[in-house]
């Protein structure tokens, strides 16, 4: 069994978890990874995905829209810019995140084009991941 | 004399202010104590965020490579000041402090020659301004059906910042607002935040992290995050702040009136005393005349 680290996840507006665990699952902005105890001391952006922590109660997750995280050898910190746990994302947030995304992709410009339809794509994943319409 | 009636009345209308100011001291209260919370909630993100960022900016600083938003446009001729102010009144000097501060500051910067420009958050504060500089403002947020400060409404104002930033609309951005001490005591308070300017702690700074995308791309995406971070923690503050000047205006008139109603039924009393004297002296000299 591999050594615990302190998770937190923290969106502006509340404190989301602070526990013990043993890896937590965070969606990169250059791809997934896991983080475990005694990580190398990282930061990296989010894109819209689930973040999974892993603990002794099981598998919690969380859905993220963005931000980024700060992983280092004693703590996982993710700074979501939203977040919420699984259970409490409907496919009325869903949709309303996603018209948000599309509607953003829409009026965005150039380089902004690509960024923007990632989102709209990320969000799509998310929902498909959670038996949700996109 | 004011007659009897008129001083019953004048009790009853006040005894009803009362009533009015004790309970929107009351609600005050109660929405003081969401507030703080809301504040205490965000804590946690702000400070990890600027310590984040502050390690982050002060690695970047001085190179070539620094985003505009961190290191300006090199000038600072144009200056963008947010005043952040409450949606209503009956709120003790709240407003007022905020707007002052701003008022000095436009002063200050038109002295030295610079050209000013003011978006408003708060209907109390375009009212204010808009009577000398009404010609500076430039946008108005309206707030007031927005029951409860969130990120969003935080988003979308620094959202309008960035694109006036981007299209070279200004210079400098400050932002200005309340500082939450206690319920008598709000800070007026003026904070720049485009240039961004963070408090490197010495600790965070020292850690060497590995950055996935690269540095620069982690700034660039970071920064103007802090920027809706920052004014998110600013509208929070001036949440508080309103509800807890509020509260002390509220307490202060509760007690006004309470002292304005003792002095009215002491005249009343005495008054009425008046009569009464008043009549019997009428009845014993009619019984002497007879």
């Amino acid at each position: 069994m591999a050594d615990n680290v302190q998770f937190d996840l923290v969106s502006p507006e509340r404190k989301l978890a602070s526990a013990t665990v043993s890896a937590v699952q965070i969606p990169g902005a250059d791809g997934d990874l896991t983080a475990m105890a005694g990580h190398e001391p990282t930061i990296l952006t989010l894109r819209p995905g689930l973040v999974t922590a892993s603990g002794a109660q099981g598998d919690i997750a969380y859905v993220v829209t963005g931000g980024f995280a700060e992983l280092s050898a004693t703590g996982i910190s993710v700074l979501a810019e939203m977040a919420l746990p699984k259970e409490e994302v409907t496919q009325e947030v869903v949709s309303k995140l996603l018209d948000a995304a599309k509607s953003a992709e829409a009026s965005a410009t150039g380089e902004n084009e690509v960024a923007a339809a990632k989102v709209v794509a990320d969000l799509s994943q998310v929902a498909s991941e959670l038996g949700l319409s996109a | 004399m004011p007659n009897l009636k008129d001083l019953k009345t004048r009790i009853e209308s006040v005894k009803s202010t009362r009533k009015i100011t004790k309970a929107m001291q009351m609600v005050a209260a109660a929405k003081l104590r969401r507030a703080q919370d809301a504040a205490e909630a965000s804590r946690p993100y702000t400070e990890r965020f600027n310590a984040v960022l502050g390690a982050l900016s002060a690695s970047a600083d001085g190179s070539d490579a620094a985003p505009r938003l961190l290191a300006g446009t090199g000038k600072d001729d144009v200056q963008l000041l947010v005043v952040m102010t409450a949606e209503r009144g009956l709120c003790g000097g709240f407003n007022s402090s905020i707007v002052k501060l701003a008022k000095a500051r436009i002063e200050e910067l038109k002295a030295q020659g610079k050209t000013v420009k003011i978006v408003t958050v708060g209907k109390k504060g375009r009212e204010q301004l808009g009577r000398e500089n009404a010609e500076l403002i430039i946008e108005h947020v309206d707030l007031s059906d927005v029951k409860n400060v969130g990120y969003t409404s935080a988003q979308d104002i620094a959202k309008g910042i960035l694109s006036r930033f981007d299209s070279d609309e200004f210079d400098v951005a400050t932002i200005f607002y309340a500082k939450f001490q206690n319920v008598v005591t709000q800070i007026p308070t003026a904070q720049q935040v485009i240039p961004a300017s963070f408090e490197a702690d010495a600790e965070a700074s020292n850690a060497l992290y590995y950055y996935e995308p690269s540095e620069e791309a982690i700034l660039a995406d970071l920064l103007p995050r802090g920027v809706a971070t920052q004014i998110f923690s600013a509208l929070l503050e001036n949440a508080a702040s309103e509800q807890g000047a509020r509260m002390s205006a509220m307490d202060n008139a509760t007690r006004n009136a309470g002292d304005m109603i003792d002095k009215l039924t002491i005249e009343y009393n005495r008054s009425r005393q008046a009569v009464i004297t008043n009549e019997l002296i009428e009845i014993i000299s009619g019984a002497e005349a007879l």
